[in-house]
Order: C-alpha cells, then structure tokens, then sequence
C-alpha cells in the first residue's frame, strides 16, 4: 500500500529525515516508536504534504501513485488520512459543515456523487456513537474548546466519517486519560482493522498499542528506522529504553 | 464650513483613503436621516453590491431607549462607500455589523462616527474584512463620548483579512472620551489565513480554494450573527466571497 524508499527532507534548511525507508502492506498496523526528535511528526507531515517539509530525496508510491508530487486534498483523496498531533480549531466552522464539505470534496475528486444531507448525518452519527461522542459536539466549530481528549476523539470520528485506506497517526494517545485511550484505541480497530486498510501508528508509548497491536513496530532514530521487528519490541523499548535498543 | 455640494479631499479625514475619482462621479451624496422614537427597535440592512461605484450615507438619530440593528454589506464590483453617522441618548442601544469584500484595484470603506451624547448608551461595532489583489479595505470608526455620558459602554471589533501581501488594509478605531465612568474598548487585527489551519482542512479532502472559503466564510459570519436578516446577507457574502476567490 506504502512504499517508503531512502526519503530525505529538511525543515528551514535543516535535514530531519535521512534516508528513511518503510513499507506497509494492506491489512497491517505498524507502529513508529522513537525519542524526542528523531523525525517522527516529520514523516507524519512529510506524508501528509505540510508546506514547508521539503523533499530532497527518495521516493513514496501509494497504492501506485507517486505520493510526493500530490497535493495534501489530493492525498486525502487516495485514500490517506493523517491523524495529527495536535488537531487544528477553526472558529466558526462546525464539524459537521467542514466534514460533510471535504467528504464531499474527496468524492468528487473520485468521480463519486456526494454524499446527502441526511445521508452525511446518519454516517456522522453512526461514527460519533463509535467514539461515544455527543452528536452535538459535532454541531460545534471544529476543535474549538474541546479538551486534549476530545480533539483526539473527534479526530477519530473524522478518519470514520472519511474511510481512509491508510491512516498515519500522529501520537494520537497523547492527552489521552486511561478511558479515552480505551475508546480511540476501539475506534481505530473498528475502522482501520481490514485486510483492505493499513495503519501507521506514532507513538511514544506502550500503552497505545495495548488496544492496537501493531504487526511490525519500528525504531525511528536519526531520521531513520533504525530496527524493525514484531510487537516484543516495544515491550523491549518500554523496558530498556531507546538508547539500549537502537 | 464645507457645504455637502464640495468635493471633499484627502485632508478631510473621512475621506484620506477614499477613491475621490469615483466618489465624484457620486457626489453630492444624498443623505438617510433615520430617526428612531424613544423605546422603539429598529433594523435595517444595507447591501452594496453593484457594478459601478456606490456610495451611502447614513444619519441615525436614537432617541432614550430606542435601538438600532444596522449590518452592512460592502461588496460591489466597484468604489464602496458607506458612512454612518449615530447618535445616542440616554440608555440607546446601536449595534453594527459589516462585511467589506474588495479585490482588484478596488477601495472599500466604512467610515462611522459614533456620538453617546447622553449617560448609559451602549454601542457596538464589528466590521471584517476580506481583501485580495490589490484593493485597499478601510475602517475609520470615530466613538465620542460627550460630557456627562457617564456609564456609557462602547465597543468595536476590527479585523481584516488579506488574501495577498499586495492588498491594504487601514483600520482606525478611536475614541474621544470627554466623561468619567464609561466603559470602551477596541480591538484591530490585520491577518493571514492560518495557514496550519489551512493545512488542516485541506488534508481532510478539500482543495485550498475550498479550505479558503471556508474559513473566510467564518470569518465574515462574524458580522451577521443574529442578524434579522442573516441568512440573506450571509447568501449575498457568500455570493461575493465566491467572486473574489
């Protein structure tokens, strides 16, 4: 589904991503562990297409499409959905607006037909009762005075309402008390765990991937994967740390 | 000293910033006097949205406890003028909401004066505006307070938006305060779009001159919010928001 080959960027100038490679195949959940630094926010916005995280090298095929030369509503479009660390407020806009317009949006770029007003709700609500969201929360501006955990489960319901094919999630248990990470942990089996979707998981954390058990977890170091393996490697880096392990 | 059948010029301060090649074609501008009985609520909606330049001038008398709904919505083809003229006696209310949209090389501008001549009057102002190209927005938004109009509550929110570095925004709330015991207040931003906003929506699936509308579309809602009539006037907007994008 992703292919990863020998990326390279850089921020301001300043290289952050050295030559990363990483592929995820359809129906795997993997999970991107490192310290402070080392890159991983940056793949996340790197694949999200953030303005400003220039490519100086290497490539990114998604599901046979050359990734980097897309725009970020054209990503969306493919199927990508990034989860971000910390979700964005916009006064004055309410979800249910902004998510039936880029649902809508994602369609059309599909050659689908949009989505009706009463069809769009029924999915919305549906999504919500996922992530035991209060429908009216939904009417809101988005993000706007919702609390850490709340942004976090109205990005899920977001990424339910859009039924992406690959989901880069960017700490998404950050901010999270032990009932929330319950809830979004569900949530992103509920709508991620296919043969035909992935998930790329950021963390810093074991306790995350407790809910969603990654197929392959991954060290991040230096803006590189510097060791792969299954999910006995996070127990190992939640034990010994990254410094014994990488 | 000036009679309304003279042009004015740019040493006229109400006037530094307009277009007085189009503004001739216009003048002498005829003059709306409202006048609103004491105790009575009053609304009235403006909408400039013409080919051609435009220009309105407004006079609104408030009588004791009379008040005055007035949204405008600035957003012609062309030079748009409105100024408003508001004076308020004792425990008047006066709220104002407006929207000026200008792209090209077109000027838009409000120009309000804002008299509480007596105690207890409360006004408020909220104008925004969207600028593209290289039109120049203009706010000038005069609050005095005359002597003895103590426990009078003045208010304006100013805030304009440029679409492109090229385009100009002059915003000049000010108070002249010849009382003790009132309560004003101003607020002025000239801003971007946020861009990590921007980037927010657009990586939900909506191409940037979508994301863009949307959050301008928020942005001017701020004017018409609990309007009477909000919904033609955030049609009319819309309409103009489009244009300009």
């Amino acid at each position: 589904m992703l292919t990863i080959s020998d990326l390279s960027n850089e921020i301001a100038g300043k290289a952050i991503l050295k030559g990363l490679s990483l592929t995820i195949n359809p129906g795997e959940i993997h999970a991107i562990m490192g310290p402070n630094g080392a890159g991983k926010s940056t793949l996340a916005y790197t694949l999200g297409g953030r303005p400003g995280y220039d490519v100086t090298g290497g490539s990114v095929d998604f599901n046979g499409q050359d990734l980097l030369a897309m725009a970020p509503h054209e990503r969306a479009a493919a199927g990508l959905f990034l989860g971000f660390q910390y979700p964005v407020e916009i006064p004055g806009v309410s979800n249910v607006q902004f998510l039936r317009e880029a649902l809508n949006a994602q369609r059309k770029q599909r050659g689908e037909e949009p989505l009706s007003g009463g069809a769009f709700l029924k999915l919305a609500r549906e999504k919500a009762d996922l992530l035991r969201m209060d429908m009216d929360m939904l009417k809101r501006p988005v993000n706007v005075g919702f609390s850490g955990g709340e942004k976090k489960r109205a990005e899920m319901v977001q990424m339910g309402i859009l039924d992406p094919r690959l989901a880069i999630l960017d700490e998404t248990d950050s901010g999270l008390d032990i009932d929330a990470l319950r809830i979004c942990g569900e949530g992103i089996n509920a709508i991620m765990r296919r043969p035909d979707k992935a998930v790329l998981l950021i963390t810093h954390y074991q306790r995350l991937l407790d809910y969603v058990k990654p197929d392959f977890v991954h060290v991040l170091a230096g803006g590189r994967i510097v060791r792969s393996g299954g999910p006995e490697l996070a127990l190992e880096l939640e034990q010994h740390g990254y410094e014994a392990v990488a | 000293m000036t009679t309304a059948a003279l042009l004015p010029t740019r040493a006229d301060e109400a006037f530094r910033y307009a277009d007085l090649a189009a503004l001739a074609t216009l003048w002498p501008l005829p003059t709306q006097t409202v006048r609103v009985a004491t105790g009575q609520s009053e609304s009235l909606s403006v909408v400039l949205a013409q080919q051609g330049p435009a220009a309105r001038d407004l006079v609104i008398e408030l009588e004791p406890g009379a008040s005055f709904d007035l949204r405008l919505l600035n957003a012609g083809r062309a030079y748009g003028r409105i100024a408003v003229k508001v004076r308020l006696a004792r425990g008047a209310r006066f709220h104002l909401g407006a929207a000026q949209l200008a792209g090209g090389q077109q000027t838009a501008e409000i120009v309000t004066e804002v008299v509480h001549a007596e105690p207890d009057a409360v006004s408020s102002q909220v104008v925004r505006s969207v600028l593209a190209g290289h039109a120049t927005g203009t706010y000038l938004g005069r609050v005095v307070v005359d002597r003895g109009a103590v426990g009078t509550d003045g208010e304006q929110s100013i805030r304009a938006m440029l679409l492109d570095r090229t385009a100009t925004a002059n915003a000049r709330p000010e108070l002249e305060i010849y009382a003790d015991d009132v309560k004003c207040a101003h607020g002025c931003a000239v801003g971007e779009l946020d861009a990590m906003g921007l980037f927010y929506l657009e990586s939900r699936g909506l191409p940037p001159a979508e994301a863009k509308k949307l959050m301008l579309q928020a942005f001017i809602a701020q004017a018409f919010v609990d309007a009477p009539e909000e919904d033609v006037l955030t049609q009319a907007a819309l309409q103009a928001l489009g244009d300009l994008l």
